[in-house]
């Protein structure tokens, strides 16, 4: 039968399409446990919030900001919440790798299982990883090239609300209806609507679709921020580094998202118009999905990478008290990275069979491509020789960093390999290699970033104890949770398997589960670290705003800064423009101020995004009717909301002087 | 100009120029040239198929894309006003960028998916085997 | 941008812009033009696609047996059409003349309404006589390539009577003016990219 006949022979209720009790999984009790620690935890936070009155500053503060810090910190704890959920997955799959041997059928049913390490996947790239560096970047380039915001401050805000759209419905996927069973890329013709009938592949078609409309227009915003709004004489090599990855970060991002969109709405159509894109009758080609997500998909590693590069090299050149190594090289390295990245994509699919004169280009490529990353780590690690170096937190991910990441990345040179390749693809050894990329890069440089900015953004420094204890749980976990992997995946068992028959593989398997525990305590140390430097914060305050001597803009506003960022446009004159003023002795401006132009704050990014959100449901539901009218009603918001002219207000001057009156206190009595 | 007593942000310093409105002068003869130039661009290929004149349907296919290619490019310099004095240049970077990755993407795309359905796709005839590139 | 700040007085360095005239240059047309190259991307895969699967016929019709090219023809001049009705308007806005742009956005709204109006007519037609795009991998691409092309053109249409309304109500002011510029980008675009639908697909679907 025919996709085309599969639907038709479906039969919709009128206005609930596919949506009935049985949606809800009663039968599952470890979701109905989840379900009820959530529904608890959220009446909890709803209580407090009726209880402390929050509700007024948080839809007047938070939700309808558009001040790129607000919206900043938003992404950075969309992050933290989704790597909880990314986390509890990774964790029960664990659990049930180690015990699922033999007799033994371990806690999750397949099918479950399959949902499993599909949503930790999705969850840990789109909304942890992406939410994160997206984060960083929007609260820290303004502030570093002497900007008060981004170039479209109310997109910036309704980019945010896109990408907690997506998140939202992959929160509701777990208690209503099932999420995809198909790992990570859904890859046809399994994610097809013959072989997943069920609304699993279409949460994550939408989940994603909205959230990438987010990131494509956050991508555009940060470009035009870095082009047209740096401070006089900040011409481009002299941009801190991390704006310089972080424009590259978002050229990739304008670059290659619109792929992904394309993919997947292909794939869409398939599953909803009864198109033949990647079936496997009528013409379709399924391997055309994979090639193109790939293109996509290599592209995206780099965009979870350059950032934290940029972070690195940041945190290297502050904590060594030196200026970065060989800043050209660094720009030209993140460039090249950024051109060859579309070069490299079919390396993810050398076992799909193009041939040899095919594997040779792109192996070649992808060796090639590890080359400007080495060129970095050297950058890094001469920046630190005879430097004077201190090792707070922030440096001490940055070493773990230099030491995860660098094995890791080799062991992508020898996947690179097209004949190692062929025996090591969809191993262990290929989830242990992105593992030790993705978590000795990303993550590390998250949370060096986290620690490192936490006091410009909140005014006290976070507790470096519990920083520690975090990194070394983080640290040692890590290691100890993948190295059995690396070794596994050499022995050649496979990835996405949830029983084994061979007991010799069970006690690798329990020294990762092991390890993943200690990670878990890594990520508790740091939820502790967060409460114990919010309860401490008086001790841990930052006066003057520049608590690690830092050497770019940032650190020449107050901690936090003010909505305007600053009240005087700095003026740029050398590479590391706040160190430059430093050394010369420029004193802060304490009079004259003027009234600062900004934007107002809206709820239009979020009704919109939540429309958009309310027609993803719909439309995974089959809810036509309810997603039609959803669909109209976001066009129609949209349109409204171009009809609001009056987009912007003054800071009147004495407002300013105030504000600027405080920090010259609070910066003498520092003194 | 614009309305009424509201101060005006978008007027300081700028006195009714908006910025990229600077960097280029509309005139009627610019657009005039490009439509033309586009009649006949679009005229010529739709004859060629129609009319079946040249010998070769590769050839004809050849021919019809380099006028596409042409047409393309009078459409961005007569009606888009693209020249690298756009938005310092950007803009020029971003199109010449854009377009290789178009290049590489299609370019890519057609020759790893021609070998994997060479390699691949079901083939009734086993003999032919043995000849896979 | 910062020529007009002085970054040094007298031979000394100055560190901040006191004078507070220091105002970043609107970013709306860099921004609405990187927005188009995603959007040019987009319709690369779409492209793509076609070429890879476009000769799918899956035993079914081929674009041979179905392209009308007369009609196409005709689409393609009243696209055109609109293209230069556009660079019109563009003229009566760097005029300042409020109602002669108004005449010819209009103009422009017709013959982009007619532009869908026959696309609308033609897949009509296919899906009616049974080549719709469920019949093979070919169609399923022509129809996405073609009906994407067609979605953008019903939204700037739509786009188009809401600045109507807007410059109407409000008159050329420096936001309208903005947003006719970019709505001007965006229409051309769509011109770039027929460009290559009419060539790659049609004429060549038909050889």
């Amino acid at each position: 039968m025919s996709t085309a006949q599969h639907q038709a022979a479906e039969q919709l209720h009128p206005l609930l399409g596919r949506l009935g009790l049985d949606a809800i999984p009663y039968h599952e009790p470890i979701l109905v446990g989840t379900f009820c620690a959530v529904a608890l935890g959220g009446l909890v936070v709803l209580a407090l919030l009726t209880r402390f009155r929050l509700w007024g500053p948080l839809w007047r503060d938070w939700v309808t900001s558009i001040d790129h810090k607000k919206i900043g910190i938003m992404y950075i704890a969309l992050g933290v919440v989704m790597l909880l959920r990314g986390f509890a997955d990774a964790a029960m799959m664990r659990a049930h790798q180690a015990l699922a041997f033999g007799d033994s059928a371990g806690f999750l049913p397949p099918h479950h299982y399959d949902q499993v390490f599909t949503a930790h996947g999705v969850i840990m790239i789109f909304f942890v990883a992406m939410p994160f560096v997206t984060g960083f970047m929007n609260y820290v380039v303004p502030l570093q090239i002497g900007a008060r915001d981004v170039a479209f401050p109310f997109l910036n805000n309704f980019s945010f609300w896109m990408t907690a759209g997506g998140a939202i419905l992959v929160m509701i996927s777990l208690f209503v209806g099932e999420f995809a069973k198909t790992g990570w890329l859904a890859y046809p013709p399994l994610s097809g609507l013959l072989a997943s009938p069920d609304v699993g592949v279409d949460y994550y078609l939408w989940s994603l679709q909205i959230a990438g409309v987010g990131t494509t227009l956050s991508g555009i915003n940060l470009i035009a921020t870095i082009i047209k709004m740096r401070a006089p004489g900040m011409t481009m090599m002299k941009m801190p580094v991390f704006t310089w990855t972080s424009l590259c970060t978002n050229v990739l991002i304008v670059a290659t998202f619109p792929v992904l969109a394309a993919a997947l709405a292909l794939l869409t159509a398939d599953r909803y118009l009864g198109t033949n894109f990647f079936t496997n009758d009528l013409g379709g080609n399924a391997m055309l999905y994979v090639n193109l997500i790939w293109i996509w998909g290599h592209p995206e590693v780099y965009i979870l990478v350059l950032p934290v590069f940029g972070i690195f090299s940041e945190v290297v050149s502050t904590f060594s008290r030196k200026k970065l190594f060989g800043y050209a090289s660094m720009v030209y390295a993140t460039v090249v990275i950024t051109i060859l990245s579309y070069l490299v994509w079919l390396h993810h699919f050398f076992t799909m069979g193009s041939g040899a004169s095919v594997y040779s280009f792109f192996g070649i490529t992808t060796m090639i491509i590890s080359i400007p990353t080495g060129a970095k780590i050297f950058n890094w690690l001469f920046t630190m020789y005879r430097g004077r170096i201190k090792f707070e937190v922030p440096m001490l991910w940055t070493v773990g960093f230099m030491v995860t990441f660098t094995i890791g990345g080799m062991t992508g040179v020898l996947l690179a390999v097209p004949a190692a390749d062929f025996v090591l693809h969809n191993s262990l050894f290929l989830i242990a290699h992105f593992h030790n990329v993705i978590i000795g890069g990303v993550v590390f440089g998250v949370f060096a970033g986290i620690n490192y900015w936490f006091p410009k953004a909140f005014g006290f420094r976070l507790d470096a104890f519990w920083g520690k204890v975090s990194f070394w749980c983080w640290f040692i976990g890590f290691w100890v949770a993948f190295t059995p992997l690396y070794i596994l995946g050499l022995m050649g068992v496979t990835r996405r398997v949830s029983h084994f028959d061979d007991m010799t593989l069970q006690p690798y398997f329990v020294t990762a589960a092991i390890g993943a525990g200690i990670v878990a305590l890594g990520i508790g140390a740091f939820l502790i670290q967060i409460a114990v430097s919010v309860w401490r914060r008086k001790e841990l305050h930052d006066t003057t705003g520049d608590i690690w001597g830092g050497r770019t803009l940032e650190w020449s506003t107050s901690s936090p800064p003010p909505d305007y960022n600053f009240a005087f446009t700095p003026i740029a004159h050398e590479l590391d423009a706040w160190q430059d003023m430093k050394q010369h002795g420029v004193a802060r401006p304490t009079t004259g101020f003027v009234a600062i132009h900004m934007p107002k704050n809206t709820g239009a990014g979020f009704v919109i995004g939540m429309l958009a959100t309310a027609m993803g449901f719909a439309l995974i539901w089959r809810m036509y009717p309810l997603a039609g009218l959803a669909f109209a009603a976001t066009v129609i918001a949209a349109i409204w909301h171009t009809f609001n002219y009056h987009r912007d207000y003054h800071i009147p001057a004495d407002a300013v002087t105030r504000t600027e009156d405080e920090r010259t206190r609070a910066l003498a009595s520092a003194a | 100009m614009a309305g009424p007593s509201h101060a005006h942000h978008d007027s300081h310093g700028h006195d009714d120029h908006l910025d990229g409105e600077a960097d280029f002068h509309i005139s009627f003869k610019g657009y005039a040239i490009g439509f033309i130039l586009s009649v006949i661009l679009t005229a010529m290929p739709f004859w060629l198929v129609m009319g079946k004149v040249l010998p070769s349907p590769k050839l004809t296919g050849l021919v019809i894309l380099g006028f596409a290619a042409v047409q393309m490019v009078v459409h961005m310099i007569y009606f888009l006003h693209m020249n690298a004095k756009v938005e310092q240049g950007w803009s020029m970077l971003a199109l010449m960028f854009t377009a290789a990755l178009v290049v590489i993407m299609l370019s890519g795309s057609v020759w790893v998916m021609y070998h994997m359905n060479a390699n691949m796709m079901p083939t009734p005839d086993p003999a032919a085997m043995r000849n896979m590139p | 941008m910062s020529a007009s700040i002085a970054t040094h007085v007298n031979g000394a360095p100055v560190y901040f812009d006191h004078s507070g005239e220091h105002h970043p240059p609107g970013s709306t047309m860099l921004g609405f033009w990187l927005y188009l190259m995603s959007d040019c991307l987009i319709f690369a895969v779409l492209f793509g696609t076609y070429a890879v699967l476009g000769r799918n016929y899956a035993a079914g019709p081929s674009g041979a047996d179905l392209f009308d090219l007369p009609l196409v023809a005709v689409n393609t001049g009243l696209l055109l059409f609109s293209s230069i009705t556009y660079g019109f308007a563009m003229i009566a806005m760097q005029a300042r003349k409020k109602s002669q742009l108004l005449a010819w956005l209009a103009v422009t709204g017709l013959f982009g309404l007619g532009f869908l109006g026959i696309e609308l007519f033609e897949f009509h037609h296919l899906i009616h006589e049974g080549s719709g795009p469920g019949r093979s991998a070919f169609l399923s691409s022509f129809f996405t390539l073609v009906g994407t092309h067609g979605l953008h053109v019903t939204f700037g249409t739509i786009w188009l009577v809401t600045l109507m309304v807007q410059v109407h109500k409000l008159g050329l002011t420096p936001a309208n003016r903005r947003r006719l510029m970019c709505l001007s980008m965006f229409w051309h675009f769509l011109d770039v990219v027929w460009i290559g639908v009419f060539t790659f697909v049609y004429l060549m679907g038909v050889l």
